[in-house]
């Protein structure tokens, strides 16, 4: 690759049914691209759960996926509520989302401590009121 | 344990896939919650789950799962099991319960997996 690829994708805040789609393209994007299966699952799962909150917790948004010959750079970009305390939403088992999420299967308070154990780096960007920019890349070299 | 003795075992009705009845798996989970799912799973190829909707099988597609399992004798859509055909992805139903149906697998020989975090 000498070009870095770009892949862009809106998130649709109003269809649960949806969220997830935008994830599972780069994962056969990242699949023709011949990458390792250890490394396109770490991203894709980072990815999904950003994607997941992105749709539960701010109405969705906008995903940019970069790829170059050093590094998989995620960025999710969404104008919802914003995250109060960051250092608390990144607790284990840390949640505000209701009930009726929970009983779509997410909910346990573990996505975004997740998201930080399967990237290299995570950087989040957050101002109660306008919205989230969350940063992750995963390495490859 | 090849998919098709899990579906014995459960007797399970098998909805999409059937060609992959021959694979071999080596570790199961259960789970409800999906990000629990995405959390603590490593390899592991089946998931058993009583929840039905279409990000079931994006998690397990995540996660370079094969075959689902729905207890509870829980019916996913036609949706869902076109989105798990695309994904090559085995999908069955049991009337076993979550606890029953993880216990007869583990049983015989299927067991799960020490919680490894990446
Ligand atoms: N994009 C976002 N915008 C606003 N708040 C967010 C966003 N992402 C996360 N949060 C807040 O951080 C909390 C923790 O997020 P995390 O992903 O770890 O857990 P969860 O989404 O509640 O549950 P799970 O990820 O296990 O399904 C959320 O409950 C929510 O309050
Ligand atoms: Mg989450």
């Amino acid at each position: 690759m000498s070009e870095d690829l770009v892949f862009h994708f809106d998130v649709d805040g109003e269809n649960f049914t949806s969220a997830g789609q935008a994830s599972v393209q780069v994962k056969k994007n990242l699949r023709q691209l011949g990458l390792s299966p250890e490394i396109i699952r770490r991203v894709s799962i980072a990815m999904y759960e950003g994607e997941i909150n992105m749709v539960i917790h701010a109405g969705g948004g906008v995903a940019d996926v970069r790829v170059n010959e050093n590094y998989i750079e995620i960025v999710l970009e969404d104008h919802g509520p914003g995250i109060k305390n960051v250092e608390m939403a990144m607790q284990e088992g840390y949640s505000t989302a209701p009930d009726d999420v929970r009983s779509l299967g997410f909910g346990a308070g573990m996505g975004l401590p997740n998201m930080k154990r399967y990237t290299d780096s995570m950087k989040i960007d957050t101002v109660v009121g306008e919205g989230t920019t969350i940063t992750m890349r995963v390495n490859l070299v | 344990m090849k998919i098709t003795t899990i579906q014995e075992l459960l007797d399970a009705k098998v909805l999409c896939c059937e060609e992959s009845l021959g694979k071999h798996v080596y570790s199961a989970c259960g789970s409800d919650m999906m990000s629990d799912v995405l959390a603590y799973v490593k390899d592991q190829a089946v998931l058993l789950t009583g929840l039905v909707n279409p990000q079931v099988v994006r998690t397990a597609e995540m996660m370079d799962m094969i075959c689902i399992v729905f207890v509870r004798s829980k019916m996913p859509s036609p949706q869902m099991i076109e989105l798990a055909r695309e994904n090559g992805i085995v999908m069955m139903t049991t009337e076993r319960r979550m606890y029953d149906a993880c216990g007869i697998l583990y049983t015989n020989g299927l067991i799960g997996k020490k919680v490894v975090h990446v």
